[in-house]
């Protein structure tokens, strides 16, 4: 075997120039000129800001909730988004209530944008439920477990919505590792030759459990869909304007007939992978330490202290102060938390008859006698043992 | 010496890294995090990354660079988190792992290993908890082995390595934690015959892997209750040991097979259908089977329970098949 170490560059690579980095406020708030996606930011208040402020807030805070309630045992698994706040809600403001969602498990802060009830996803992820919204009234697919499956699922409603000569678009989730798969590199060449209106956005969250991106991707992810023939753009994830932007122009071009875009979201995901993961285990201190720096909610938030004038409204008219805006965010989390709680203690789990439902559309004769041989099996035992048995 | 089985297969790999520097370890995660189940931690910091190796995620290509590496003389073994994992590695295993022997008229033999962890138990949902060995188990030029026993945890791999065809090891996530005695000089164990892990003149309770131990468990319940039930493991599912699931139906004349695989075209279905071709005439009750509802793994604990295979239910089926017969 030869002696390449699997972490240095292969040598007689032709050095390409990377792509910029697509980056619009800066980790110290301030905003910087992006010849790209300045343009799709000309709506942009300080209003529309302090909501972005509020929607990463709230995520982070059920976030944090669910990774408790998991500990607390409530949650069978919790896969955390702390960190990617910007990423998931920059990329979910920019859509449009009838594009389509393709998410992963870590989407769930995408999920809170598409309308998802945050008790739906804690109903989801304790096993009450298999479904914790109504796809048909969020436009959202269930989340996906198989990793970059779902990029293969978007690519088929893009497909189908090209036939309808329809105006919405299709965009699917997934991470870093994701793009290893067969399946998104196969999404993409199917996407580029049906030229379907269809956004891949991978959260560069740099780790795959305890593999490194690096292991994926010798260079930018965002320089392999060019190969395909699909154009990428690398944007700042902990940045939400440049995630809403460049999600915005990806969306444009898929409605106008443009065909599919990338989009790498460059950011960090500061929790572990799940909460059955112990990152310490795989990553420095240091490491986090330098994204915490980098934070997407501090950063909407220096800015705002820094641009904020008097003249500065907010909804009801009243003076918009940034301790106005951290005010509101910080209720905003509050009141979902304070429900989320209140729900959980209403939540009922399935009892065991749900065991067989769902297994096909229509009734099975197969499934049905299961359904009776079980019931009989329950019977046997009284009462208590009925408990125990179902147990 | 009190181990796990899965230190019991930690100290299997590593031996096989220390004796044949032909073999590494490959797959997700297995590198300085250890594995997702912890199998192989500590090697990379004995072994180094070109031997215990961190692979892009990407089943189909670390099989197929598996196959292409035992081609070339190295003796790979590939580790996939979860047997549902392998289905985006099935091309690569029955089409090409299976078939290579025959298709290159015996030129090219693949002495490739895949481990992988199976079954359910522990609320990881349908993506993660089906029991899929028994489809692999239909596949000529794969052999199927699944390990049951910190002995075979410590012992099946080696003598895997040395086989000269893909050999498939199907870990049951429930048996990590399992703790058992092995002998100081435990070494390489035999794959290819069946053990009795517990006598009785009854019922056979025909068995493997995930399943052994509550099948063990169902069996002490039995003799509570007088009834004394023989557990069979079939240690490999493919080839199958015929003559040990003939000598113990000729000895009890009753069998229940416990499997947590789906029934419907299954392991199970295989077993039984070989007992009834064999033994038809020494049977004194049908052959009853404890498997699987057949429904995707539940991720609700209670459901997930409710779906597989029991102790009570293999009891069931055991008094059952006594009470019912001649
Ligand atoms: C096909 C498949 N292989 C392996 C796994 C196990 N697994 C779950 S998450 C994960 C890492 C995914 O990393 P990435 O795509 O970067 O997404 P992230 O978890 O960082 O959001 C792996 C390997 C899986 N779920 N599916
Ligand atoms: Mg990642």
């Amino acid at each position: 075997m030869g002696t390449v170490s699997l972490n240095t560059p292969p040598t007689g690579m032709p050095h390409v120039p990377e792509p910029d980095l697509h980056q619009v406020l800066t980790p110290e708030g301030h905003r910087r000129p992006d010849h790209d996606l300045d343009p799709w930011l000309e709506d942009v208040t300080a209003t529309m800001l302090a909501g972005l402020h509020r929607d990463m807030t709230v995520i982070r805070r059920l976030d944090t909730e669910c990774t408790h309630l998991q500990r607390q045992g409530e949650l069978a698994l919790w896969p955390p988004l702390l960190g990617q706040e910007a990423s998931q809600v920059g990329s979910a403001a920019a859509l449009h209530r009838e594009d389509y969602v393709f998410p992963s498990y870590r989407e769930n802060g995408v999920a809170y944008l598409r309308g998802v009830d945050p008790l739906g996803l804690v109903r989801l992820w304790r096993g009450s439920t298999y479904s914790g919204w109504n796809p048909a009234e969020t436009n959202l697919a269930a989340q996906q477990i198989i990793i970059g499956a779902q990029s293969l699922h978007a690519v088929g409603y893009a497909m189908g919505l090209r036939r309808d000569h329809s105006e919405a678009a299709a965009i699917s989730y997934f991470g870093d590792g994701a793009t290893s798969q067969g399946d998104v590199n196969e999404a993409m060449v199917f996407a580029a030759s049906y030229h379907v209106p269809v956004v891949f956005f991978c959260q560069n969250n740099h780790w795959a459990i305890s593999e490194p991106v690096t292991l994926q991707a010798r260079r930018h992810i965002a320089d392999r869909p060019w190969g395909f023939g699909i154009p990428a753009m690398r944007v700042d994830g902990n940045d939400v304007l440049a995630v809403l932007a460049a999600t915005r122009r990806a969306l444009e071009r898929a409605r106008n007939g443009g065909g599919p875009t990338f989009i790498e979201a460059v950011t960090y995901r500061m929790g572990p992978h799940t909460t059955a993961d112990d990152p310490t285990r795989y990553r420095s201190k240091d490491e986090v330490e330098a994204w915490r720096a980098k934070d997407p909610i501090d950063r909407v938030e220096a800015h705002l202290a820094a641009t904020l004038t008097d003249s500065d409204r907010d909804a009801q008219g009243g003076p918009l102060t940034i301790e106005a805006v951290r005010e509101a965010s910080a209720t905003a989390a509050d009141e979902m938390a304070a429900a989320l709680r209140t729900g959980l203690a209403g939540l009922v789990d399935p009892g065991p008859e749900a065991l067989f439902e769902h297994v096909y559309a229509e009734p099975h004769h197969e499934l049905a006698r299961q359904r009776e041989h079980y019931r009989l099996y329950l019977a046997q035992f009284d009462g208590e043992q009925l408990e125990a048995g179902a147990r | 010496m009190e181990t796990t089985y899965r230190e019991a297969m930690r100290t299997a790999i590593r031996e096989a890294l220390l004796q044949d520097d032909r073999v590494f370890l490959m797959g997700e995660d297995v590198g300085a995090y250890g594995g997702c189940f912890a199998v192989s931690l500590g090697l990379f910091e004995e072994f180094g990354p070109e031997r215990v190796r961190d692979t892009p995620l990407s089943e189909s290509a670390f099989v197929g660079a598996g196959i292409g590496a035992a081609l070339n003389g190295m003796r790979p073994i590939v580790e996939i988190m979860t047997v549902n994992f392998s289905l985006l590695a099935l091309d690569q295993i029955v089409n090409n792992a299976a078939t290579l022997l025959h298709m290159s008229g015996g030129q090219f033999n693949v002495p490739l290993v895949i481990r992988m962890t199976t079954g359910a138990g522990r609320q990881l949902g349908a993506q993660h908890s089906h029991s899929l060995e028994g489809w692999f188990a239909h596949v000529p030029g794969l052999r199927i082995l699944t390990p049951a026993t910190v002995e075979d945890a410590r012992g099946m791999l080696w003598t895997a390595l040395e086989d000269p065809d893909p050999v498939l090891i199907f870990e049951h996530g429930s048996l990590y934690n399992l703790s058992g005695e092995l002998a100081e000089d435990a070494g390489p164990v035999d794959i290819h015959a069946a053990a009795v892990r517990r006598e009785g003149g009854d019922v056979s309770l025909i068995t493997y892997g995930g399943t052994l131990p509550l099948t063990l468990e169902a069996a002490d319940r039995l003799a509570a209750e007088g009834i004394e039930a023989e557990v069979l493991d079939l240690r490999t599912l493919r080839p199958l040991d015929d003559a040990a699931i003939l000598a113990t139906v000729v000895k009890t004349h009753r069998a229940v097979v416990v499997d947590e695989g789906w029934r419907s075209g299954s392991l199970s279905a295989e077993i039984s259908a070989r007992i009834t071709e064999s033994a038809f005439y020494e049977l004194d009750a049908p052959v009853a089977r404890v498997c699987s509802a057949e429904v995707p793994i539940p991720y609700a604990r209670d459901l997930e329970l409710a779906a597989l295979p029991s102790a009570e239910r293999v009891v069931a089926a055991a008094r059952e098949a006594v009470g019912g017969g001649g």
